[in-house]
């Protein structure tokens, strides 16, 4: 192992829980392809250095000063969302926690260690079938450390009753904690589902590492939106893969709010595999302090005549950074393509910064792909513009900020989501907190 | 906001602007305005003209509060009381409205989301609490059937899409909303058809009730068919050169600005 290793060996040196043979071999492999965690030398890690992250002593199991009750899960979960709950703190799984009832029939939605017994079948046929296609050091070190996390199946031709969500609350524990929260969805042909990753804190001072990977395999036909709900600790590191294997004609939605956390990386990974299939991600990141929040599209079209749809938005405060790249690859065969992606941001102090490359590679002649970024401060005239009707400076601004992050709130189709995440955009701008706003 | 108790029986000036001299923020060696004094009493509307590049609406806008302009000298008294220290918002809550010759689009903010904002912001000023959601669609549909712009307006984006003529009709809707008492018109008029014309002039004198006031900025003396003003202020190069009464619209609209003896290089380097 190379010296980059040395800290994350602490990651490591924990076997995960033990498991069937076929698991322990794909941990094995993946632990033999892993060579060390990337520094800014590494291209696609260029902006976002993980020394604080690489120096931090993880352990994967640490006592917890706080025991998680039922009313903190009613608390800290999307409110007014009827939801199936599947609840994790500091990276286990809590079934006292949980409600998995009531999802449809046929419907599979169980923790992977339960699904590794069960659902062996299943299970082997998907995993890594997404995730291979995402060349990183922490999908590999995710992929090694492999036990926690959720299976869900949806049969084909079943939509679920109600949206699945998928919430790790973070303690405050004697040591700080690594977890590797792996899921695994697959939706049948013409099926439906809707996911939500929610990663939340107990407590807002809290060090630790949520490194998780989600693979989708959405069917032919099938309809799935997915949201990544990221309200960690600031002090937290979050890196979230969501890798997409899509079919003919599915839909796919992902939509990423990014709030919480000191270092965020959050990738997402689709790709097209079959004809005439749509993706839309849709992704707002809102910083403040010394945040760094990381985003890393890489939207593969393999198949002809699919449409994707990137709009990602920033808006950073104080001392914080925004990175966002976006990677459309079109495959040779991958004709008629239909692919547009906009990265704009929106600056809110002078320290703030915001790096935006997009990266396109089309090997295909008959295609249609634009991409822009900007990068822009609230516009004076319309604060005057809102203050000549009376509205104070901090209310004005905020409702600015508000409205340019508005369109991707509105893209969301969960209503509670929209409301929960728009509050806590405006709680976070300095001058408006208490500002309310209609979703 | 308190009225100045001067003593005197004589009303006092629902605006009153004194020699006023204002340059550019960022530039101090360009003074736009010259020394304007311009008295305007509860219930008058005056009307300002005067050529392109003058100064009419950097005047609006130093009435509204607009920042990047600084007084260099000369006072701005409304109800008697000096606007110096006060900010737009401040403003706009005691009773000031200026409609935009440009009004500005906001993507992202419904119409209806604004202006209940801005309702709220002036009863809180005032002291008063907020008014319920029904009580606020009662008062638009109310304001929207006098100024006579469709309520459909509010459901859409702050002047988003608006055409050129929608956004000022909505500027006036505005007005009618936020019942405020000075109304400065910065070319409300420019841009409309003769249907819509008479609308917005229908609309800002179903305003007029003996103690509002306007400031009519235009370009063109139709509107003042409409909107019939008690004075008429010629405004070059930053100075108001001749005040009338309507009549003097109409020498205008005769002979321009030529009679004045300025021409537009002068007014550029006056
Ligand atoms: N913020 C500013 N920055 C630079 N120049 C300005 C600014 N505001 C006004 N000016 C200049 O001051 C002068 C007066 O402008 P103003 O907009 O007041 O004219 P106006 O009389 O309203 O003209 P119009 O009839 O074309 O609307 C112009 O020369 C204009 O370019
Ligand atoms: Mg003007």
């Amino acid at each position: 192992m190379t010296s980059v290793m040395d800290q994350p060996v602490g990651i490591l040196t924990h076997e995960p829980a033990p498991a069937p043979a076929w698991v322990q071999a794909f941990r094995t492999r993946a632990r033999d392809g892993l060579s060390g965690l990337p520094t800014v030398r590494d291209e696609a890690w260029r902006f976002t250095n993980i020394a604080p992250l690489v120096g931090t002593n993880f352990v994967t199991e640490s006592a917890s000063q706080r025991q998680v009750t039922p009313g903190d899960v009613a608390e800290l979960r999307v409110p007014e969302l009827d939801a199936a709950v599947l609840v994790f703190v500091d990276g286990q799984y809590n079934p006292g926690l949980s409600d998995t009832r009531n999802l449809g029939a046929g419907v599979v939605c169980t923790t992977m260690e339960a699904a590794f017994e069960r659902h062996a079948q299943l299970v082997q046929a998907h995993l890594g079938a997404a995730s291979a296609e995402h060349d990183d050091p922490f999908t590999r070190l995710n992929d090694a450390m492999l036990s926690a996390g959720v299976f869900l199946y949806v049969p084909d031709g079943v939509a679920t009753a109600r949206p699945i969500e998928i919430l790790s609350i973070a303690t405050r524990t004697a040591e700080p904690v690594a977890a590797h929260p792996r899921n695994l969805i697959v939706v049948g042909k013409g099926a439906g589902a809707t996911v939500l990753e929610h990663y939340v804190a107990l407590d807002h001072g809290v060090v630790y590492l949520n490194n998780a990977v989600t693979e989708l395999i959405a069917g032919d036909g099938s309809r799935v939106e997915h949201y990544l709900l990221e309200r960690e600790s600031e002090q937290a590191f979050n890196i979230s893969t969501l890798a997409i294997r899509q079919g003919a004609e599915a839909v796919v939605h992902s939509h990423t709010v990014l709030l919480g956390g000191a270092i965020v990386r959050n990738n997402v990974v689709p790709v097209l595999a079959g004809e005439r299939g749509h993706c839309l991600i849709n992704g707002l990141y809102v910083g403040h302090g010394d945040q760094h929040l990381d985003n890393a599209m890489r939207v593969r079209h393999a198949a002809a005549q699919c449409e994707s749809r990137q709009y990602y938005k920033g808006i950073m405060n104080d001392r914080s950074r925004g990175v966002f790249t976006g990677r459309i690859i079109v495959d040779k065969g991958a004709q008629k393509t239909d692919a547009i992606q906009t990265n704009r941001n929106m600056l809110l102090s002078d320290e703030a910064r915001v790096n935006a490359r997009p990266q396109l590679e089309i090997f295909a002649d008959d295609v249609r792909c634009t991409h822009g970024a900007t990068t822009g401060r609230v516009d004076d005239e319309a604060v005057f513009y809102f203050m000549s009707r009376g509205l104070s400076e901090p209310v004005a601004r905020a409702m600015l900020v508000y409205a340019f992050a508005a369109e991707g709130f509105d893209r969301m189709e969960l209503v509670p989501v929209r409301r929960l995440l728009a509050q806590e955009m405006i709680d976070k701008l300095p001058m408006a907190r208490g500002l309310s706003i209609e979703v | 906001m308190r009225m100045k108790g001067n003593g005197s029986m004589s009303p006092v000036p629902l605006l009153e602007i004194r020699n006023l001299h204002v340059r550019l923020e960022d530039e101090p060696s360009v003074e736009i305005l010259k020394g304007i004094d311009l008295k305007i009493m509860p219930g008058e509307v005056h009307s300002i003209m005067g050529p392109n590049g003058s100064g009419k609406s950097t005047l609006a806008q130093v009435l509204a509060g607009k920042e990047d302009y600084e007084i260099v000298e000369g006072q701005i008294l409304f109800k008697g009381q000096d606007l110096s220290d006060l900010g737009p918002d401040e403003r706009a809550n005691s009773g000031i409205f200026l409609a935009f010759q440009y009004p500005v689009e906001i993507p992202g903010v419904s119409a209806m989301q604004f202006l209940k904002a801005a309702v709220n912001a002036k009863r809180a000023f005032e002291g008063q609490g907020e008014l319920d959601a029904g009580a606020l669609l009662r008062h638009f549909r109310a304001k929207a059937l006098q100024i006579n712009v469709p309520f459909e307006m509010l459901k859409r984006n702050v002047n988003e899409g608006f055409s050129g003529g929608e956004k000022k009709r909505f500027e006036i809707f505005q007005m009618a909303v936020l019942d405020s008492v000075l109304g400065i018109l910065d070319e409300s008029d420019s841009g409309l058809d003769i249907d819509a014309l008479r609308i917005v002039s229908e609309g800002v004198n179903s305003m007029r009730d003996g103690t509002r006031s306007f400031l009519l900025i235009t370009h063109y003396q139709r509107l003042l068919n409409y909107i019939v003003p008690d004075r008429v202020h010629v405004l070059i190069g930053g100075r108001i050169v001749k005040s009338g009464g309507k009549d003097l619209a109409l020498e205008l609209e005769e002979h321009g600005y030529a009679p004045f003896g300025v021409n537009e290089s002068a007014v550029a380097s006056a």
